[in-house]
């Protein structure tokens, strides 16, 4: 192994057509933003599968630790009045 | 609290942590990379994914071979876009690999160096053109068996590579079948050709679906963790099964005496593999075992000052933008 400089790791994000969002698609290594680019579309778009590409290097995510899921997302889960099931409505009503 | 009784908790804690994580595994519930994982869950896919990884980046050599000598621009097309295919399998399965925390530099430092493996078919000679047939219809054929359980295992980002791959591999082994078409339907020669190639990839084929089952050590620890969803055998099986009829169409004789339709079991029974030959080969006393690494490694090598070039000119680029800020 060498102790030169890698090229670093990036993350690659794919729409697969227009009025769909970005979606994650892999990661791949590049020296810079344009060579991520181009390598992104020769890696995960061969066969026509998007229309735009955005690279991201990966040590600028931030992500939550799965560790923490309890006190990230269980404040969520008590929470039913965010709900439209939890309101008492008369069968009457209509359109709501 | 004594020192041994933080030893014994954090044990306990380490217990009950495996405990719930087998339970997500048998609820079929995914392995993402930032959850807690046994270190030999961790350990096993590491391996496994950069051998696959390694696998599609030397299966690139036998056929590169032929890339420049291919009979028709047609054949040449192809050819060239199934081993741009099978740089982009090894590329998402590096990726993959990196998320449980091992670095490229690494899985290509223990594949130059002999200590990772690679699937053994590689380790053969192409030798005719007929060989391109032979490993689109029965490699990547054996290929597809191992692969298509896989895009249900547990570790998410094995699964989602592996899907990516299997949607692309139909293409390889059903251009290799029109290879074998097409050389059976014409000149005697050619057929002879087919036939010789088919005589000769058909044991190291039967052999990438791994030893049998009770000589297999991963195999009960990997069915367990969704590594593997069917046994070695299992999958020879279906791999004889489906390739059988195949042949026939295309008027080929399997090289195995033995082979033989067994109406009870509703299968073929078949002939004894010389698993020595296997093992050897394993082993690294193939037919091009030194030739595949020395390619590979020089291939590395030469592409260094590119590799150099390109992060030189990344890093001046961005201190200039650098300094236009300031």
């Amino acid at each position: 192994m060498s102790n030169k400089k890698n090229w670093p790791l990036w993350e690659v994000f794919v729409r697969s057509k227009n009025g769909l969002e970005h979606r994650h698609f892999g990661s791949l290594h590049a020296a810079d933003a344009e060579m991520a680019l181009e390598n992104a579309r020769d890696v995960y778009t061969r066969r026509n599968e998007g229309v735009s590409i955005w690279v991201v290097e990966s040590k600028h995510i931030t992500a939550s630790n799965p560790e923490h899921n309890g006190e990230l997302f269980e404040p969520a889960q008590d929470k039913v009045y965010r709900h439209p099931t939890f309101y008492d409505l008369p069968d009457d009503v209509k359109h709501m | 609290m004594s020192e041994e009784q933080i030893k014994n908790s954090e044990a306990e804690r380490s217990r009950s942590l495996e405990a719930e994580f087998e339970a997500r595994i048998a609820r079929d519930e995914k392995i993402e990379p930032k959850d807690w994982m046994p270190e030999k869950y961790r350990q096993t896919h590491i391996r496994q994914i950069s051998q696959h990884a390694h696998s599609e980046i030397v299966g690139m050599l036998p056929e590169g071979n032929w890339i420049t000598r291919a009979p028709s621009l047609r054949r040449k097309v192809a050819l060239l876009a199934k081993v741009q295919d099978e740089a982009g399998h090894g590329l998402y399965l590096y990726s993959a690999a990196e998320t449980l925390g091992i670095s490229r530099d690494e899985m290509y430092h223990q594949l130059h160096t002999g200590k990772a493996k690679y699937s053994s078919i590689f380790n053969y000679p192409t030798i005719t053109w007929a060989d391109m047939g032979a490993i689109g219809w029965l490699v990547d054929g054996a290929a597809i068996i191992n692969q298509v359980p896989l895009c249900n295992t547990s570790y998410g980002p094995y699964a989602r590579a592996m899907v990516r791959v299997c949607k692309e591999e139909s293409f390889h082994q059903r251009q290799g079948y029109e290879i074998m078409l097409k050389l059976c339907n014409g000149t005697p020669e050619q057929k002879e050709m087919a036939q010789d190639a088919l005589n000769r990839w058909w044991w190291p084929s039967l052999m990438m679906l791994g030893p049998t089952d009770d000589m297999s050590v991963h195999t009960e620890q990997s069915m367990k963790w969704k590594l593997k969803r069917k046994t070695n055998d299992e999958l020879r099986q279906q791999f004889i099964d489906q390739t059988v009829p195949q042949a026939d169409i295309l008027g080929l004789t399997i090289p195995d005496p033995d082979l033989k339709w067994n109406e009870e079991r509703q299968s073929y029974d078949f002939g004894e593999i010389d698993w020595d030959e296997f093992w050897q080969v394993v082993k690294g006393h193939g037919p091009m075992n030194k030739e595949r690494m020395k390619a590979r490694v020089g291939a590395w090598e030469r592409g260094e000052w590119v590799r150099d070039a390109a992060m030189a000119y990344a890093e001046k680029q961005q201190q200039r933008k650098n300094k236009q800020v300031v």
